[in-house]
């Protein structure tokens, strides 16, 4: 990706997004780190919820995000991922080749 | 004293730096955010802050901002033409129609509090209204971590009112009356505000006097906070911003459980905290505006 | 064999007395704040009602969020334990059970037998509870009891943006404001909660037959939100709050 080879010439900032919450029956947080993204949108289709879409953050890089729209519902949005149902592999986890996302459970 | 108690009581503001001559400067930008409780406005001419207005938010976004700046810019001498670009943020910064970029209030609030504190700053806590926000950054106010609770109302403004509301106790002097207790209780065990206002009831049912169930509030607030913190990489140079930042109670309870104190403003500084968003956000716009006309 | 079950509740205490398998008597107290009464005080209803005594009763089994309360019970057993032994007890095709009360909302995937065999719980959350209705009718100054049939009456959907009740509460005080009807607003919010039921069934994986227990299983407007969600035929006990002290009466006969 172009914006990501310009990391190399302009000092770019990277930082981990936590997008999610946490309430009184516990945290719900996906977190993507911004240098390991690569914006690819490999996540995009893996999701079966669709919750990513990739976007151009606030210093002008290109990255995945979580959905506005689904910030708020995590616990929900996200339960048939969780390793509880027996889902192992989570399927953003194993589409993101440089491993740039992380789940709080 | 009347039966009617507004627990949630400020002040609409305004600021001119009697130090800045706008007709001198180079480039003027302004940050406008528009958050859920109040809009701000902040004008920059060239690296100083010119003046700011901070106002009740309205029904609507764009006039919510349109009032922010104009109060702003009250008495200046400056118009809107003034101003060279504009940068929004915050809740409502997307129906910002005068604003040149949307800049989050994540990356504005780390620009602000970098230009308020200074370059030692490294973790933003901003206890709002509405939300509650945590975040790590750079010496250059960069965003190097962060997360945004805005589902739920334990932790923010909100769950503070409620329990003001609960004991009949107006919201600015929680604080100072979460102190008075001769003994600290323990915190109140449940998290979702629902549930905390139940359980409070049911203390003050056992005997518990309003500042002891007020202290138990406050101390879990401030624990609760704390494990926010320790998700994004807590480091000692720490500062707070929002409504929360004003409430003792919370403040004096999270330093002691951090074991460290918050940064303490710099004495020559003059603008309320509350302003760092909208402050970022001149920031941004004067680099976007610096960016544009080098590309002509 | 006579048996009893008592489910200590956040809101409510519920003892169901249990002879060979048919149901003697059952009584209903609210818990108020001191659960070990409200306990005593239920099963003595239950006792008189049943025209029993104390020292009739073999085995007491308590349940429920405040079971440790209950000085006089033999044992007790988990909400899910109970739950799902309850519901097979009145139907054995009962494999997803759904149980909402006032504080926590739970789905369970039960066996033929009504032993679990997996289960998410929704605590400490109240966005997930009945306590979110009755916050909501509160904030639309409608009576907890007609928030179903008035939400049946509604004639169209309307998005509840909130999760947190606190927030929920506000968004729901705009719309009266802007002139939604009541009616709107009330589906709006059973829409609310039983997409977050559904999507923790769903975490248990949703199988026939559904079974819906608990005090919320009374609303309808509920259950008709559900039913959407679920896209499924969910079968409702007669007497919904009863399952879980029924459960525990039932495991404290084998």
């Amino acid at each position: 990706m172009l914006s990501r080879l310009g990391r190399f010439f302009v000092l770019s900032t990277s930082y981990i997004a936590n997008y999610g919450y946490a309430d009184g029956s516990g945290e719900y947080y996906v977190s993507i780190d911004s240098e390991k993204c690569n914006a690819c949108g490999e996540c995009i289709p893996a999701c079966p919820m669709h919750i990513f879409q990739v976007e151009e953050d606030d210093y002008g890089d290109m990255a995945a995000v979580v959905k506005e729209s689904h910030r708020k519902s995590l616990k929900y949005v996200c339960a048939p991922c969780k390793p509880t149902s027996g889902v192992r592999n989570l399927p953003c986890q194993k589409a993101c080749k440089p491993g740039a996302i992380v789940h709080s459970w | 004293m009347t039966t009617q108690v507004e627990y949630w009581r400020w002040t609409e503001s305004r600021y001119t730096n009697p130090e800045v001559d706008w007709r001198k400067a180079s480039t003027i930008t302004a940050g406008i955010d528009v958050g859920s409780v109040s809009s701000k406005a902040a004008v920059m001419a060239d690296n100083e802050i010119l003046a700011y207005g901070l106002m009740r938010t309205g029904s609507n976004s764009p006039d919510s901002a349109l009032n922010a700046i104009n109060r702003a810019i009250e008495g200046t001498g400056l118009t809107m033409k003034d101003i060279k670009f504009i940068v929004g943020t915050g809740y409502g910064r997307i129906n910002i129609p005068f604003a040149g970029k949307a800049i989050t209030e994540i990356a504005c609030h780390a620009r602000g509090a970098n230009y308020i504190w200074g370059p030692v700053v490294r973790t933003i806590l901003d206890m709002g209204g509405q939300d509650c926000k945590a975040i790590h950054c750079d010496e250059k106010g960069k965003v190097t971590a962060f997360l945004m609770n805005d589902k739920c109302a334990a932790g923010t403004g909100r769950g503070m009112e409620v329990f003001a509301d609960l004991l009949q106790v107006p919201i600015t002097q929680v604080g100072e009356m979460s102190l008075q207790v001769d003994k600290e209780p323990p915190p109140v065990s449940s998290t979702c505000v629902v549930f905390a206002k139940s359980e409070g009831i049911g203390l003050l049912r056992q005997g518990w006097s309003k500042n002891m169930v007020l202290a138990a509030y406050c101390s879990a607030m401030a624990h609760r906070v704390v494990t926010l913190l320790e998700r994004i990489g807590m480091e000692k140079e720490f500062v707070l911003t929002g409504g929360i930042s004003k409430n003792i109670g919370v403040v004096s309870r999270l330093e002691k459980e951090l074991g460290i104190q918050a940064v303490p403003l710099p004495k020559d500084q003059k603008f309320d905290p509350q302003l760092a968003g909208a402050i970022g956000g001149a920031l941004f716009a004067r680099d976007l505006l610096a960016k544009s006309r080098k590309a002509f | 064999m006579i048996t009893a079950g008592i489910d200590v509740g956040s809101k409510t205490v519920k003892v169901v007395i249990l002879q060979d398998g048919k149901i003697l008597a059952r009584s209903l107290v609210l818990t108020g704040f001191e659960q070990g009464k409200a306990a005593e005080e239920a099963f003595a209803l239950a006792l008189k009602q049943a025209g029993l005594s104390a020292k009739d009763i073999q085995k007491v089994v308590a349940t429920g969020a405040g079971r440790t309360s209950v000085s006089f019970a033999t044992e007790s057993v988990s909400d899910v334990a109970a739950d799902a032994r309850g519901a097979v007890f009145i139907n054995p095709n009962a494999r997803t059970v759904i149980d909402v009360g006032a504080e926590e909302g739970r789905g369970i995937s039960t066996d033929t037998r009504g032993k679990v065999i997996d289960f998410a719980v929704n605590e400490r959350c109240a966005a997930g509870a009945g306590t979110f209705t009755e916050a909501m009718s509160r904030a639309i100054e409608v009576k907890l009891e007609d928030m179903g049939e008035l939400s049946l009456k509604s004639t169209q959907e309307i998005p509840l943006n909130a999760q947190c009740a606190v927030f929920a509460e506000s968004e729901v005080v705009s719309l009266v404001h802007a002139k939604t009807s009541k009616e709107d607003i009330a589906r709006a919010i059973h829409d609310g909660i039983s997409n977050r039921i559904a999507a923790m069934a769903r975490r248990v994986g949703v199988q026939n037959d559904i079974v819906l227990i608990g005090g919320v299983a009374r609303n309808k407007g509920f259950v008709a939100s559900l039913k959407r969600q679920l896209e499924a035929d969910i079968k409702i006990p007669d007497e919904p709050e009863y399952v879980g002290a029924l459960g525990a009466a039932v495991i404290a006969a084998s």
